[in-house]
C-alpha cells in the first residue's frame, strides 16, 4: 500500500472567501477572518477551540450546541458565524469559576447524576442557566420543568435525573444569591 | 472492611470535566494539520453502478484525494464477517467502498479528503454516479418468497441461513397439551441514535511506523486487531483510543463501518492526520440499525395455565449485510422462554437480506423482541383460559429454589449453555402488583370509564443474559509518589460510569479514596488484553477482574504495612488512603507503602528518602529487591465467566388513552430491577432509567421508515421521533438484589435491562385501556397514534 505519497504537502487552505467577524465570547473580544458559510458552532469549536459546545444534529433539534447569544439561549448550529458579528456569546466554558469550581447548575447535575456520556450536558446546562437567570423563582412542578427541558435531547439518562438537577439548580441558585 | 465503597451512591469521578465542557470527544481533539473526510453515498437502494466520475471533485481547490474502490488497494474486499456461525450458509459483508453494486441508501461509494469538511462536502456533490436501479422488496415476509427480487444474486430467498435451536421434546409437549395459543407479533426497525454520532481520527507517524486511531468505538482492542490485520502492521504499532464517547448503545460495537478502515488508509497515504465526523443524517443512513423481527409463536399449555411447550418461527431483518453474524437473532431465539420454566421449545429463524443498512446489536440485542413475543403470548393465554394475567405468570415462573436452571442443549450468544444462575421472579412480580395496587387500579379504571376516560394497566416481566465472556482483565498499581491507585481494563465507556464503579471496586480492597483511583480504559496503549463493551458485561467481566487484581494488591499492601509498622498482618486495617494498625493512630499512607516496596536510588520527597539505598529502613544483606519479588504494589488478574448471569425484572404502567386523539398519557410507571449486588445504586438507577427511555422510544415513537423503493423517509431528528423529557415518564425504580453465585462480586449486568419490556408494557396497558372498544389484541411495536387509530377503526367496523 502506498504510504505518505504526499509527504511534505503544504498546509491546505479552503478556497472560500474570508469575512472578518468580531464578537465577545465569554467576556473576551475575538476577531477572526472566516468563510461566510462557517457555522457558529464550528466557529466556537474549531476557530476558538471552545469544544465544550457539542454538535449533535446540525439541524436545530437536539440542543447539544446551545449557547447563550445576547442573553438568550440559542442553537449555534443554526447560525453562521458572520450572523453573530458583534454578538455577546456565552459558552459552557464560562460557567464554572476560574478555579474550576462548579456553578450551581453544574453542581446540581453532578449531585443528581444528571449526566451519563456528557455529550448533551453542556446544552442542557446552558438552557437551564439561561432559564433560571431569567426566572429565579421558577414553577418547579414536574410538568413545568419537563416543558422547559423539552428543547434538548438526551439519549442516556431518561431525563428523570435532569428534572431533579433542574430542581436542585433552582434551589442552589436561590441559596447562592 | 471499615469504610464501604462498594454499594455506595458515590458521585462520579468523570463528571466535573464533562460539566465544565472539558470532555475530550473525538472532534474535540485538536490534530494540527488534519484533513477531513466526507463520503459520497448511494442515493438508491439497490442498483448496478454504471459509472462513478470523480474528476470534477478531484479538480476542486482544497481537495487532497478522492478514493473509490479502484484506489484503495487491498482494502477493496468484503469487510470481515465478525462472528461466523455454522448454519450461516450465505454470509455477505460490504466492501469499504461499493464496487459495481449498491445495496442500500447510504452505502459509501467514494471518500473525499479535503482541507476541511465544507470543501469535502462540496466535492462529494461534484461526484457523478450513474446507477441502473434494480427492483427491491422492502416487506420482510415477501422478501423470502421465491419470486422476490434478490438483494444478492446468489442468495436464494434472501435468506442468510436457516437456524433451529431446541431444548427438551417440543413435539411431545404439543401432543400432550390441552390448549394451544397462537400469536404473531412484529417489531419495527429503529436506531440507537447516540447523541454523539460515530467519529474517527487517525494519525500515521511515518518516522516510527505507528498508527494512532481515535475511534468512538465500544471495542478498541478488537478494532486494533482488525486494523493490524487489514493493514499488515504489527499490533504493537497500532494504538486505538476511545476517548469520551457520547453514547454507544450497541451501534458502536459494530466494526468496521467503512470509515474505520478508510480514514487510517488516508492518513497513511497523505501523511497527515485525517478526521471523519459522521453527521446526523449519515448516522441514520450509514450506521447500524436494529429491531425488525416477525415472530409466529405457539405455546402449548395445560388448562391450569402451565406452559409445557413453545414453538417460535421468526424472520429477522438483517439489512443488506450480516457482518455481526446472527448475534441479535440468536439472542432472541435463546431468550424466548423468558422467566418461565417452559421445558420444551423449538425456535426456527431466518435472517433475511433487505436493502437497508446492516442490522447489528442495539441496546437489548434481540431481547426486547423475545420479551415482546413471550409476554404478548402469556397475556393472550391468560385471556383465552380466563385466568388473571399475573396468575398465569406465577404458575410458570422458575421458582426461587429451582436455580441453577439449565436449558439443556441451548447454547447462548457466548457459545456456552443457557443456565439461569439465580432469581426471585414470583417475589418480584408480587411486589410489583402490590406497588401498583391492582385492586385499587381496577376501581379507578371503572370510575374513569364512567366518565368516558380510558385507563389501562400493563406490565411485563423479563430476563436478561448478561456478562458474556470470553473474558476481561484488570490491572492495578499504586503510584509510588502520589499514592494514587491506577486501574486499567481493556473495554470502553460510553457514559456508563465505569470510571466510578471500577474505582469503587478497587477502593473497597485497597482502602484508597474513590476519587484517588484513576481508571483508564478504552486505550490499547494502556491495557492490551480483553474484548469490548457489549451485552451488559462491563461490571461483570471487568468488574470482577479488577476485584481479583485488587485482592492481590491488598495482600501486598497489608504485608508491606505490617513490615513497616512491625505488627501482624491481622492487625492492619485499610481505609482513607492508608494502612492503620487497628485500634491505634499509627498509619502508613498508601504512597509510603508503595514507595517502601520500591527500592530507590534517588529521593524526591520525604517518603522516598526512606526507600533509598543508605536509609536505615532499607538495609539489606542481599539484593534490595529480593529474588522473586516485584517492585511496588501491582497486580493483574482476569475474569472469565463460566456462562452468562441472568438479571431480571418487571415493569408496570398505568396509561390513559384518548380515543379521539389516539394519544397516551403515562400516569405511572414502575420498575423493579434485579442485577444482583449493586456496586453503585445511583448509577444502576441511571442505567435502568436510560434504558426505559429508549424502550419508550421503541414502544411508541421511534421507527425508521422507508418507502417502497427503499428510500429512508425520516432520517433526521425532525421526523424520527426521539422522546424529549415531555414523552418519557418519571419512572419509580425499585430494586431487589439476588446475588449471582457465578462471580466473586455477585453482580449481574444492568446496561440493557431497562429497554427490554417497555414495548410489552405499553401494548398491554393500551390493550387494557381500550378493552371497552373491543379492539383486536396489539401485536406490533412501536404502537404510534396511527396504529391506535387504525385499531379503533377496525373495532368499530367489526
Amino acid at each position: 500500500m502506498a504510504r505518505s505519497a504526499m509527504r511534505g504537502t503544504a498546509l491546505g487552505q479552503s478556497p472560500d472567501p474570508r469575512v472578518a467577524v468580531s464578537m465577545t465570547v465569554n467576556g473576551e473580544r475575538v476577531e477572526r477572518e472566516v468563510s461566510p458559510r462557517m457555522l457558529l458552532s464550528d466557529f466556537i469549536r474549531h476557530e476558538l477551540g471552545l469544544t465544550g459546545t457539542h454538535v449533535g444534529c446540525e439541524h436545530g433539534v437536539c440542543g447539544c450546541c446551545t449557547v447563550i447569544i445576547d442573553g438568550k439561549a440559542g442553537r449555534s448550529c443554526l447560525a453562521f458565524a458572520v450572523q453573530a458579528d458583534g454578538a455577546d456569546i456565552r459558552t459552557i466554558e464560562s460557567v464554572a469559576g476560574r478555579d474550576g469550581t462548579l456553578h450551581p447548575v453544574q453542581q446540581a447535575f453532578r449531585e443528581c447524576h444528571g449526566l451519563q456520556c456528557g455529550y448533551c450536558t453542556p446544552g442542557f446546562v446552558m438552557s437551564i442557566l439561561d432559564y433560571l437567570e431569567d426566572n429565579p423563582d421558577p414553577d418547579l412542578s414536574e410538568e413545568a420543568i419537563r416543558e422547559v427541558l423539552s428543547g434538548n435531547l438526551c439519549r442516556c439518562t431518561g431525563y428523570k435525573n435532569i428534572v431533579a438537577a433542574f430542581r436542585r439548580s433552582a434551589e442552589l441558585m436561590r441559596g447562592s444569591q | 472492611m471499615s469504610t464501604r465503597q462498594f454499594g455506595e451512591a458515590i458521585e462520579r469521578n468523570a463528571d466535573p470535566a464533562l460539566l465544565r465542557g472539558e470532555g475530550s470527544f473525538i472532534d474535540d481533539i485538536d490534530l494540527p494539520g488534519a484533513f477531513h473526510a466526507a463520503f459520497a453515498r448511494s442515493s438508491v437502494a439497490r442498483a448496478k453502478i454504471r459509472s462513478v466520475d470523480v474528476s470534477a471533485a478531484e479538480a476542486l481547490d482544497g481537495v487532497l484525494k478522492v478514493y473509490t474502490c479502484d484506489n484503495i488497494g487491498a482494502l477493496d474486499a468484503p469487510l470481515p464477517l465478525l462472528i461466523p456461525a455454522p448454519d450461516l450458509t450465505h454470509p455477505r459483508t460490504q466492501r469499504p467502498l461499493a464496487r459495481d453494486d449498491v445495496f442500500y441508501v447510504g452505502q459509501c461509494i467514494a471518500m473525499v479528503v479535503a482541507v476541511d469538511r465544507y470543501v469535502a462536502e462540496d466535492a462529494v456533490r461534484l461526484i457523478d454516479i450513474d446507477y441502473v436501479p434494480l427492483p427491491v422488496e422492502m416487506d420482510l415476509e415477501k422478501a423470502v418468497e421465491d419470486d422476490a427480487p434478490r438483494i444478492h444474486a446468489d442468495v436464494p430467498n434472501n435468506v442468510a441461513g436457516r437456524f433451529c435451536v431446541e431444548t427438551g421434546d417440543t413435539d411431545a409437549a404439543f401432543a400432550e397439551a390441552e390448549h394451544i395459543t397462537r400469536i404473531k407479533i412484529r417489531l419495527e426497525r429503529s436506531t440507537a441514535a447516540p447523541l454523539e454520532c460515530r467519529a474517527i481520527a487517525a494519525r500515521w507517524e511515518a518516522v516510527t511506523g505507528e498508527l494512532t486511531v481515535w475511534d468512538g468505538t465500544q471495542a478498541t482492542l478488537s478494532v486494533r486487531g482488525g486494523l493490524a490485520s487489514l493493514f499488515r502492521i504489527d499490533e504493537d504499532k497500532v494504538r486505538v483510543i476511545a476517548p469520551n464517547v457520547g453514547g454507544g448503545f450497541g451501534q458502536k460495537i459494530m466494526m468496521f463501518h467503512p470509515d474505520e478502515v478508510l480514514v487510517p488508509l488516508a492518513s497513511m497515504e497523505l501523511g497527515r492526520p485525517v478526521k471523519y465526523i459522521e453527521d446526523r443524517v449519515e448516522n441514520f443512513i450509514g450506521a447500524s440499525q436494529e429491531r425488525t423481527q416477525i415472530h409466529t409463536l405457539e405455546i402449548a399449555a395445560m388448562k391450569d395455565g402451565r406452559v409445557i411447550g413453545l414453538k417460535d418461527d421468526f424472520l429477522h431483518d438483517t439489512g443488506a449485510f450480516i457482518p455481526y453474524g446472527i448475534a441479535v437473532a440468536h439472542v432472541s431465539s435463546t431468550s424466548i422462554a423468558g422467566p418461565y420454566r417452559i421445558p420444551n421449545f423449538r425456535v426456527t429463524f431466518r435472517p433475511v437480506y433487505l436493502p437497508m443498512v446492516q442490522v447489528t446489536p442495539y441496546r437489548g440485542c434481540g431481547r426486547p423482541h423475545a420479551c415482546y413475543a413471550i409476554e404478548r403470548a402469556m397475556d393472550q393465554l391468560a385471556s383465552e383460559l380466563d385466568l388473571d394475567r399475573f396468575e398465569v405468570r406465577r404458575r410458570n415462573f422458575i421458582g426461587k429454589d429451582e436455580f441453577p436452571y439449565p436449558r439443556e442443549g441451548l447454547i447462548f450468544a457466548d457459545g456456552l449453555q443457557v443456565i439461569y444462575d439465580s432469581g426471585a421472579y414470583e417475589e418480584t412480580l408480587n411486589r410489583l402488583s402490590e406497588a401498583i395496587d391492582v385492586e385499587g387500579f381496577r376501581a379507578e379504571q371503572a370510575a374513569a370509564r364512567d366518565q368516558g376516560r380510558y385507563l389501562g394497566l400493563g406490565f411485563g416481566f423479563y430476563v436478561e443474559g448478561t456478562g458474556l465472556g470470553p473474558y476481561e482483565g484488570g490491572y492495578i498499581k499504586i503510584h509510588p509518589i502520589t499514592g494514587k491507585v491506577y486501574v486499567n481494563t481493556g473495554l470502553t465507556d460510553q457514559g456508563q460510569g465505569h470510571e466510578t464503579v471500577f474505582a469503587q471496586i478497587a477502593a473497597e480492597q485497597t482502602g484508597a479514596r474513590v476519587e484517588d483511583v484513576i481508571v483508564v480504559e478504552g486505550d490499547t496503549g494502556a491495557f492490551e488484553w480483553g474484548v469490548a463493551t457489549f451485552a451488559s458485561r462491563a461490571a461483570v467481566c471487568s468488574g470482577n477482574a479488577i476485584h481479583k487484581a485488587a485482592v492481590k494488591a491488598r495482600a501486598q499492601i497489608v504485608e508491606a504495612a505490617a513490615n513497616m509498622m512491625e505488627c501482624s498482618k491481622e492487625d492492619i486495617d485499610l481505609r482513607d488512603g492508608a494502612a492503620w494498625v487497628k485500634g491505634t493512630d499509627r498509619r502508613a499512607a498508601l504512597a509510603e507503602i508503595a514507595t517502601a516496596t520500591n527500592p530507590l536510588r534517588y529521593a524526591f520527597n520525604e517518603p522516598s528518602k526512606s526507600a533509598t539505598q543508605f536509609a536505615p529502613a532499607s538495609r539489606h544483606d542481599g539484593p534490595q529487591l529480593a529474588e522473586g519479588r516485584t517492585p511496588g504494589v501491582e497486580a493483574t488478574d482476569y475474569y472469565s465467566p463460566p456462562h452468562a448471569t441472568w438479571a431480571f425484572g418487571a415493569h408496570a404502567a398505568v396509561i390513559e388513552v384518548d380515543p379521539e386523539l389516539c394519544t397516551i398519557v403515562v400516569k405511572r410507571y414502575l420498575c423493579i430491577h434485579d442485577c444482583g449486588r449493586m456496586i453503585n445504586p445511583t448509577i444502576v438507577d441511571g442505567q435502568v432509567m436510560g434504558g426505559i427511555a429508549q424502550g419508550v422510544g421503541g414502544a411508541f415513537y421511534e421507527r425508521c421508515e422507508f418507502d417502497e423503493e427503499g428510500i429512508p423517509l425520516n432520517a433526521n431528528f425532525m421526523d424520527f421521533l426521539m422522546p424529549y423529557a415531555t414523552e418519557v415518564p418519571d419512572a419509580e425504580i425499585m430494586h431487589s438484589e439476588t446475588p449471582s453465585p457465578l462471580n466473586p462480586l455477585g453482580v449481574k449486568g444492568v446496561g440493557e435491562a431497562g429497554t427490554i419490556p417497555v414495548a410489552q408494557v405499553y401494548a398491554s396497558a393500551v390493550e387494557d385501556a381500550l378493552q371497552p372498544f373491543g379492539i383486536a389484541p396489539i401485536r406490533e411495536a412501536p404502537l404510534t397514534p396511527d396504529a391506535i387509530h387504525r385499531m379503533l377503526k377496525q373495532a368499530s367496523a367489526a
